[in-house]
């Protein structure tokens, strides 16, 4: 039997360009054209002031540690616990939700308020998911 | 919405709480319903209207024979059933119906006729939560947890304090799952579940059910049991992601449903006797307290912890052992709307002496929804 896998997002036609720029090492986010408001997830409009016009653009991938929990029980499939759930607060302004890599997932390394930078990993050819390690320097 | 002029005159759980093995979900509706029609000393066919969540209207209605002409399906999770009493009672108000049913039941335990739940892969929360190891509310409920620590400066301690009390109060309920008394330290040495929070932080997981009657306050006065009041409501929804929570400092949709019910009302915090915070996880009690207006959320951890919430404190809190202690089938909301009226009916095991005023606060999904109910027994 095959190894239980991680769940794999399936884009929709609002989304793929998240995917596609995950896909090509790029985090990108949307800006409306309107209001100037930055936000996540993506969707064809903004969520503040409804205008339709709206860019996307590539988001510096830099960000802090908003908060966590580290899952022990249970796991979900294609992870070994204890492993963290982060939710990362990016420098542009909207939260996502990631793991944390090259980091020990325990609460003493992983500190609120820690800043972090994206780290692409492939799941298969067709998704990329945008994980988070400790930013260097 | 005038405050009181709609009342609950049956209320009921099922006959069983806990492990129902015996049991589908359905016929725990059913087992409520015929609970409650008893209670309200009413017949099936003096239900003109009905209102559940998870399963359908129509299904749960065709199940027990009853033929509504106003349904109401709303489905946001454990508080459905507050924003069920809110509906029900605009709608008795508007005449689009006169004798209200409200049911609830899951087979959370046993897992008998109920539906899996599923996320799909291309919806949102699937897109952008799934694919990092969310598994459940455990994993996804205390998200907000560490950083409501750290901004309030709550320790854990204080959030373990939270399942002490309640298990205090647990103690004197006959029917609620866990009565054995419990410390902090008990709690800060259970099972690791999801970082900060242990086994005894989080809601059991049971099979139940429970159901409300409502009608017109002016018919109330014929009932067999003393009516309860709707004396104000509220609800709001936020969003289905806790990733995307405005913050984690609060609750966006407590902060709309709760104000709004108070207002309505028209009282003031420290008229209430009795409070009822939908606790599926320790920090809920918490978020409450300061999304309510209580008191700044950095004195709610301290104020547990001090016992103000316990037996014989002075603002007593979730009486009936909530979900970390009495029950939690999947959605609460039913059983803390179960306690809120017996207190109102002077019939609780934990009495709370010449209560007048109950707040019940709910919670649906991760903080996705919320409904708030002002209950009262004087008109």
């Amino acid at each position: 039997m095959a190894e239980p896998q991680r769940a794999r997002p399936k884009p929709t036609p609002e989304t793929q360009h998240f995917w596609d720029g995950t896909k090509a090492g790029e985090l990108r986010l949307q800006r409306c054209d309107a209001c100037a408001h930055v936000y996540f997830p993506p969707r064809p409009f903004c969520p503040s002031c409804a205008s339709r016009k709206v860019s996307v653009f590539k988001a510096s991938g830099k960000g802090f540690l908003y908060s966590y929990v580290i899952n022990h029980r249970p796991a979900a499939p294609g992870f070994t616990p204890p492993y963290a759930i982060a939710v990362v607060e990016l420098d542009e302004g909207p939260r996502m939700m990631s793991n944390i890599i090259d980091c020990p997932q325990t609460p003493e390394a992983l500190e609120l308020d820690m800043k972090l930078e994206v780290a692409f990993q492939q799941l298969d050819d067709r998704i990329t998911l945008p994980l988070f390690r400790p930013a260097k320097g | 919405m005038r405050k009181n002029q709609v009342a609950v005159v049956g209320a009921a759980e099922t006959t069983e709480l806990g492990v129902v093995p015996n049991m589908s979900q359905l016929q725990l509706h059913a087992d409520a319903a015929l609970n409650a029609i008893a209670d309200a000393g009413l017949k099936l066919s003096d239900i003109d209207g009905f209102a559940t969540a998870v399963e359908t209207p129509q299904q749960v209605c065709h199940y027990l024979g009853i033929k509504p002409t106003w349904v109401d399906g709303t489905s946001v999770g454990g508080c459905s059933f507050m924003l069920h009493v809110r509906h029900a009672a605009a709608a008795i108000e508007a005449g689009l119906c006169k004798t209200v049913l409200i049911t609830h039941a899951e087979s959370g335990k046993s897992m008998i006729g109920k539906q899996p739940r599923f996320t799909a892969a291309d919806s949102l929360n699937g897109q952008f939560e799934a694919p990092f190891g969310v598994y459940g509310p455990p994993s996804m409920f205390p998200i907000p947890v560490l950083r409501f620590m750290k901004t309030y400066g709550i320790t854990h301690e204080q959030l373990a304090s939270v399942a002490v009390v309640q298990r205090e109060w647990a103690a004197k309920n006959p029917r609620a799952m866990m009565k054995d008394p419990i410390t902090v330290n008990d709690v800060l040495n259970s099972r690791m579940i999801a970082y900060p929070f242990r086994l005894l932080q989080c809601c059991l997981v049971t099979d139940g059910g429970g159901a409300l009657i409502l009608t017109s306050a002016d018919r109330a006065r014929d009932f067999p049991r003393k009516p309860v009041y709707i004396m104000g409501t509220g609800e709001s929804v936020e969003t289905p992601m806790v990733s995307q929570m405005e913050t984690f400092n609060s609750s966006r949709a407590f902060k709309t449903a709760g104000p709004l019910a108070f207002q309505e009302a028209g009282i003031a915090h420290k008229d209430v006797d009795h409070l009822m915070i939908y606790d599926a996880f320790a920090h809920l009690p918490l978020f409450g307290l300061g999304d309510l207006g209580f008191m700044p959320h950095e004195e709610t951890g301290k104020f547990i912890a001090d016992g103000n919430t316990r037996p014989g404190g002075r603002l007593p809190l979730n009486t009936n052992g909530g979900g970390l202690s009495y029950m939690h089938s999947g959605m609460y909301g039913m059983y803390a709307l179960q306690e809120s009226v017996r207190q109102m009916r002077g019939i609780a095991p934990a009495q709370v002496a010449d209560a007048k005023i109950s707040v019940c606060h709910g919670v649906g999904g991760m903080f996705a929804a919320s409904g708030t109910i002002v209950f009262t027994n004087e008109r």
